[in-house]
């Protein structure tokens, strides 16, 4: 089948010119010519090692920094489509919260029937301490960031709400930064809204999320494990822009009901942390016993109102693969209104009739591990070979509540430059949306990842992926 | 500022400034080996280094190729150039949020740099070019944190770690040396032999100014006057200590706290104020420079503490 006419193309469409949203991009690369155009790819690469953009891969201790590859061609958005876009994104945002607040409180979603129990009571990500502990603004999720794909003109879908610690907001950060270094004059042709205001916006947003028992100073910090996690340059590049300490759990202690960091002058007392560290490692009395990353005793200082944690502890029920099938229910229970963005079909491998469906179909379908994240533990089904099948048959049948299954997506595709020219590669879209008291709000942008090898479906970095800048322009 | 930062800062800056004294020394054994063959240059370079037991552990002999190799690029060797840009960029790293993009990228970039260029073995031919790029890359980064820093407690640390080092590095190089003095601070006046002060001058990057300054006659107590006591001298003892105390100055000033290391800075500052190369050769310049170095080093632990670089 040729490929063009199997998957959305967002340059081209279904017909040969340009879709509106490329025209003047269009117009400007057709002056260009290919071989500046690829010394200049050559360019940003330098740039980004210079910068030092780079992420540790688990599991590999020589070449432990890599960058992720930098795609220079960008990834457009018009204005009315990315109004849909946030729409549906905040209409979820506000869902996952009041679905997050329920599930710690009254559990009302559970007595109408519309999630199973057992779902949440069995479920590991569900975190039974947070019951009935009131996050200060009422917010659970700070920043969310929702991985979307798209398969046609107006067909978008919610591959997997990231709730917990989402990654990646540095590199639509930088990937614009390098952007407007290579190509300024892109821009005065080409009207896209910034995203630079992103730091400022997280910083207000937290900033607004004050604990019951705040210091008065608004001292926020950002939590990191440390120099050897994979997503370090992300939590130092958000500090910084923040203007805030980027803190390791060494550096923080339990002090007259508060969470104080050690400095130069004695221990200072913080109001919000965000923390880039699992909830599991967060605090060794309350939780995961051997963890060295947290603070012993953080959550009862969050409990008692010490402390606003972001994201808050026990956010992951929420974005839990097994419960993303309950989503369209989820929106429509809280907000009651429909979704506006689609849930990707998906089979839930613990329900006979789903697994049986799934054996019998595995080479079309991709199976995801429930507890699995970043592209670790996957089967794409058409892309799999005879052994890799056998193998997940074999997963399937012995563990089968630990899988689900969905249709193997079109995903739409957006040129990258090769040395040939521009060839499509199939993509995804991160955008960041941050929520406090004072609303929802939603970067025109996002992260654009970008599978480079030819016909792979599979974006994630740790699987060769790249990125794209995303543009989201002023008008259409 | 964290405790943790100020503790980066200051071992990021301690660490370039040994990554570019080693390439110093490196120069200057290179340099003495080829005018005068037949020394013993190399064991010096070792001892100054503080690097002697550590290389005899791995080789069994003193040879110029293996010492240069070792000192210049052995991981194995903590102090190599190749370590020392290695642990100031994972400490630039650290407190990477304290960092002016300037000057994260001069280290990141310095670290690129020496790390392909010192991939393999150097040749002899190559080496001056080699040192060269060292001592290029150290000043890329000074002139980025003077040129972007915000003159604040960051930068106090930054500085602190820089002097910290270098006054040890030059009396570390005085006290390996001071037996080429000694035997002829008798005859106060005489020259002495060419080979003998140019290894110590040159190690200092101080050759020609001493030159300069005494019309190219160079005595024990002229030598060890510059060194010491010369506050023109950047790399001299009291220049450094002098620049410790005001750096400890503007924190004391910024913090509103005094500690144990103001105290201490300002006794030594004072101390080399008021002292006299004479007196100082009376007491014995091995016994001067064990105090000093003794001083130093508890001057570093006392910031370590006042500060709170550790939990």
């Amino acid at each position: 089948m040729n490929d063009n006419k199997r998957f959305f193309d967002e340059l081209r469409g279904t017909g040969d010119s340009s879709r509106a949203p490329y025209a003047n991009y269009t117009e400007w690369f057709d002056g260009e010519d290919i071989r500046d155009l690829n010394r200049k790819s050559s360019e940003a690469e330098n740039f980004f090692r210079r910068t030092g953009i780079t992420f540790n891969v688990y599991g590999q201790a020589e070449a432990d920094e890599r960058l992720i590859p930098f795609d220079i061609v960008p990834r457009i958005i018009s204005a009315s489509e990315w109004t849909r876009l946030t729409r549906g994104i905040e209409q979820r945002v506000r869902a996952i919260n009041a679905f997050l607040y329920d599930v710690y409180h009254r559990q009302e979603i559970l007595r109408a029937g519309r999630v199973p129990v057992d779902l949440i009571a069995r479920n590991e990500a569900f975190l039974p301490q947070m019951i009935g502990v009131e996050p200060p603004g009422g917010i659970y999720t700070h920043i969310t960031g929702i991985d979307l794909v798209r398969t046609g003109e107006n067909d978008f879908f919610v591959l997997e709400d990231n709730a917990r610690t989402p990654s990646g907001v540095s590199y639509m950060l930088e990937n614009r930064e390098t952007m407007l270094q290579m190509f300024p004059e892109l821009f005065t042709k080409v009207k896209v809204r910034p995203v630079s205001d992103y730091p400022t916006n997280l910083a207000r947003s937290l900033g607004a999320c004050m604990p019951v028992n705040a210091s008065g100073e608004e001292a926020v910090a950002v939590l990191t494990p440390g120099i050897h996690n994979s997503a370090y340059f992300e939590h130092a590049f958000l500090a910084d822009n923040m203007g805030v300490e980027l803190v390791e759990g060494s550096d923080l202690r339990v002090q007259d009901g508060k969470i104080c960091m050690r400095t130069t002058r004695g221990y200072r007392p913080l109001d919000v942390i965000y923390r880039r560290v699992d909830d599991d490692f967060l605090d060794p009395l309350n939780f995961n016993p051997d963890s060295l990353l947290g603070v012993p005793g953080i959550f009862d200082i969050y409990r008692a109102g010490g402390i606003t944690i972001a994201n808050a502890p026990g956010t992951g029920i929420a974005d839990d693969k097994a419960i993303y099938s309950y989503m369209p229910d989820i929106v429509e229970f809280y907000t009651g209104e429909k979704a506006i963005l689609q849930n990707v079909p998906t089979w839930r491998c613990s329900e006979p009739d789903a697994l049986s469906y799934v054996l019998d179909n595995l080479e079309e379908l991709v199976v995801k591990e429930v507890h699995g994240s970043g592209g670790y533990g996957m089967l794409v089904g058409p892309a799999a070979s005879k052994k890799d099948l056998a193998l997940f048959r074999k997963k399937l049948e012995a563990k089968p509540g630990n899988y689900i299954a969905q249709p193997t997506l079109a995903l739409s595709t957006v040129p990258i430059l090769t040395k040939a020219g521009l060839a499509p590669r199939h993509v995804d879209l991160r955008p960041f949306a941050l929520f406090s008291p004072r609303g929802v709000e939603i970067t025109p942008g996002g992260l654009t990842r970008v599978a480079l090898k030819k016909g792979s479906l599979v974006v994630n970095s740790s699987q060769g992926g790249g990125t794209k800048d995303t543009w989201v322009l002023e008008g259409d | 500022m964290l405790g943790k930062t100020a503790g980066g800062l200051f071992w990021m800056f301690r660490y370039l400034e040994r990554s570019e004294n080693m390439g110093r020394l490196i120069e200057t054994g290179f340099r003495i080996a080829l005018t005068h063959p037949g020394g013993d240059e190399w064991q010096s370079v070792l001892q100054t280094a503080a690097a002697a037991q550590a290389y005899s552990e791995t080789y069994d002999e003193v040879e110029q190729a293996q010492v240069i190799d070792f000192l210049l690029r052995d991981t194995d060797n903590p102090s190599s150039v190749l370590s020392c840009i290695a642990n100031a960029r994972q400490n630039a790293r650290l407190v990477r949020t304290a960092l002016t993009r300037e000057v994260w990228e001069a280290v990141n970039d310095s670290y690129m740099v020496l790390k392909a260029r010192l991939a393999r073995q150097i040749r002899e031919r190559d080496l001056p070019e080699v040192l060269g790029l060292v001592r290029q890359q150290a000043a890329l980064v000074r002139g980025a944190l003077h040129g972007s820093m915000l003159r604040n407690d960051g930068f106090d640390f930054a500085r602190l770690g820089t002097f910290l080092e270098r006054a040890d590095n030059t009396a570390r190089i005085l006290d390996v040396k001071y037996y080429v003095l000694l035997p002829s601070v008798t005859q106060v006046g005489t020259s002495l032999d060419n080979v003998q002060w140019e290894t110590i001058l040159r190690a200092v990057s101080g050759k020609r100014a001493y030159s300069w300054l005494n019309q190219g006659k160079a005595t024990p107590v002229g030598i060890a006057d510059f060194l010491i006591f010369d506050q023109r001298m950047p790399r001299s003892l009291k220049f450094a200590v002098g620049k410790i105390r005001s750096n400890l100055r503007q924190l004391e000033s910024e913090y509103g706290e005094t500690h144990a290391c103001h105290e201490t800075a300002e006794r030594m500052d004072r101390h080399l104020q008021t002292g006299r190369i004479e007196a100082v050769f009376d007491e014995g310049l091995h016994e001067f420079l064990s105090g000093f170095l003794f001083d130093i080093g508890n001057l570093g632990r006392q910031i370590e503490a006042d500060y709170r670089f550790h939990g």
